[in-house]
């Protein structure tokens, strides 16, 4: 395949059944998003949030707050792209983050790392608010063009990759982008299928690139209505899941794909229970490389 | 003099929104976190696991020094140290 730039490589991720997980008669299907030329999920955010916002930028520097993986789709897209960007980001993000989002020549700025992500964000806007004509704030926490990445393009890929069979998506809550996209999709082809999101249990938990929502500063794409259910994973559960996946699927999952297939097995074996069959899609947003600290 | 105590943002619910906190009378990290639950209850479990070591997505800084590098909670504190609980990650996305 030959694309006019990298962009053209962002999204068509496989999906692969995860049989050790499966209770019988229902099958459990992960979507690997590392396989994403940025190494995430948040690609796809990226890439449509970009491309939306071109056209606007008159000038000036794309910003936006992350604690990571958002910063590096943002980093190297925009190289891509010949967009310039600057990435607010807590000070406690991985030096190997911060290496990487500097060698694609993005501006870094940081926040307090006892504020967390919140803080990211606050420092943005109050960045943009000083100096409007310096900085375009592409805000993914209420950038509509997050969640249409996935309605567009992830839910098609599943409902394509299942050949419409999938009945539950499971998928994590970071900005909310994901799911909401993926469940507009999916249920624009079937009205059943039901969404469930996942979300750290406590509020400080080791679930990188997931938010706890009830004390958080709730992003504004994100609508709970359009939940059907919401599970709370411990840190410790998601972890243990993640160590899992890499001895019995070769899966080397980081920490929030471990929460999300501990609540995709959760699903899976309570249709189990009620004698039911089901197809269960998961998606694992990166791979745990990213979360090894150099030595 | 006290020890201070810098929480984070995600633990300000249970130390009644104060980003600082004191600490009168602890030689070691251990004591500071004891003394700590007293006050506030609920907190050591939130930095701590049902064994009594720290939770692996939880760091604590005796001034800018992790304790993970030194002696872990058997580090001692000094008249005017400060002790910095910082969450492992940035969280959010």
């Amino acid at each position: 395949m030959v694309f006019d730039s990298l962009a053209g490589a962002v999204g068509n991720t496989p999906l692969v059944r995860l049989r050790s997980l499966e209770p019988g008669g229902v099958e459990i299907h992960a979507k690997l998003e590392w396989f994403n030329p940025g190494g995430s999920v948040k690609d796809r955010a990226g890439l449509q949030i970009i491309r939306e916002s071109v056209e606007k930028l008159r000038g000036r520097t794309l910003i936006d707050s992350t604690s990571g993986n958002t910063g590096i789709a943002y980093a190297w897209i925009g190289a891509a792209l010949r967009v310039p960007v600057a990435l607010v980001m807590p000070e406690n993000v991985s030096e190997a983050r911060k290496r990487i989002v500097r060698a694609f020549g993005a501006q870094v700025i940081y926040s307090d790392p006892l504020e967390t992500s919140d803080g990211a964000i606050r420092l943005a806007r109050q960045l943009v608010r000083e100096q409007p004509d310096r900085w375009f704030y592409a805000d993914q926490y209420s950038n509509e063009a997050n969640p249409r990445a996935h309605e567009l393009g992830t839910a098609r890929e599943i409902w394509d990759q299942t050949g419409g069979r999938v009945t539950h998506a499971v998928v994590g809550i970071g900005t909310g982008g994901t799911i909401m996209g993926v469940g507009r999709g999916l249920r624009a082809r079937n009205r059943r299928v039901q969404i469930v999101a996942v979300e750290p249990a406590e509020a400080l938990h080791g679930l990188e690139g997931l938010k706890h929502m009830p004390s958080s500063i709730v992003p504004a794409i994100y609508k709970e209505s359009e939940l059907d259910r919401k599970l709370s994973i411990p840190t410790d559960a998601g972890w243990d899941m993640a160590e899992r996946l890499a001895r019995d699927e070769g899966l080397f999952a980081g920490h929030s794909a471990g929460a999300a297939a501990f609540g995709a097995q959760l699903v899976a074996r309570e249709i189990a229970e009620r004698g039911e069959t089901g197809v269960v899609v998961t998606l694992f947003p990166d791979r745990a490389d990213r979360y090894i600290a150099p030595a | 003099m006290p020890i201070t105590v810098k929480i984070p943002a995600p633990l300000r619910s249970l130390t009644a929104n104060q980003s600082e906190v004191a600490v009168e009378n602890a030689a070691t990290v251990q004591d500071a976190l004891e003394e700590l639950s007293r006050k506030y209850p609920g907190l050591k479990d939130r930095l701590l696991d049902e064994k009594g070591a720290l939770r692996r997505y939880v760091n604590l800084f005796r001034n800018d020094e992790d304790i993970r590098h030194g002696r872990g909670l058997a580090t001692s504190l000094a008249e005017g140290d400060k002790l910095t609980i910082v969450p492992a990650i940035a969280g959010g996305c």
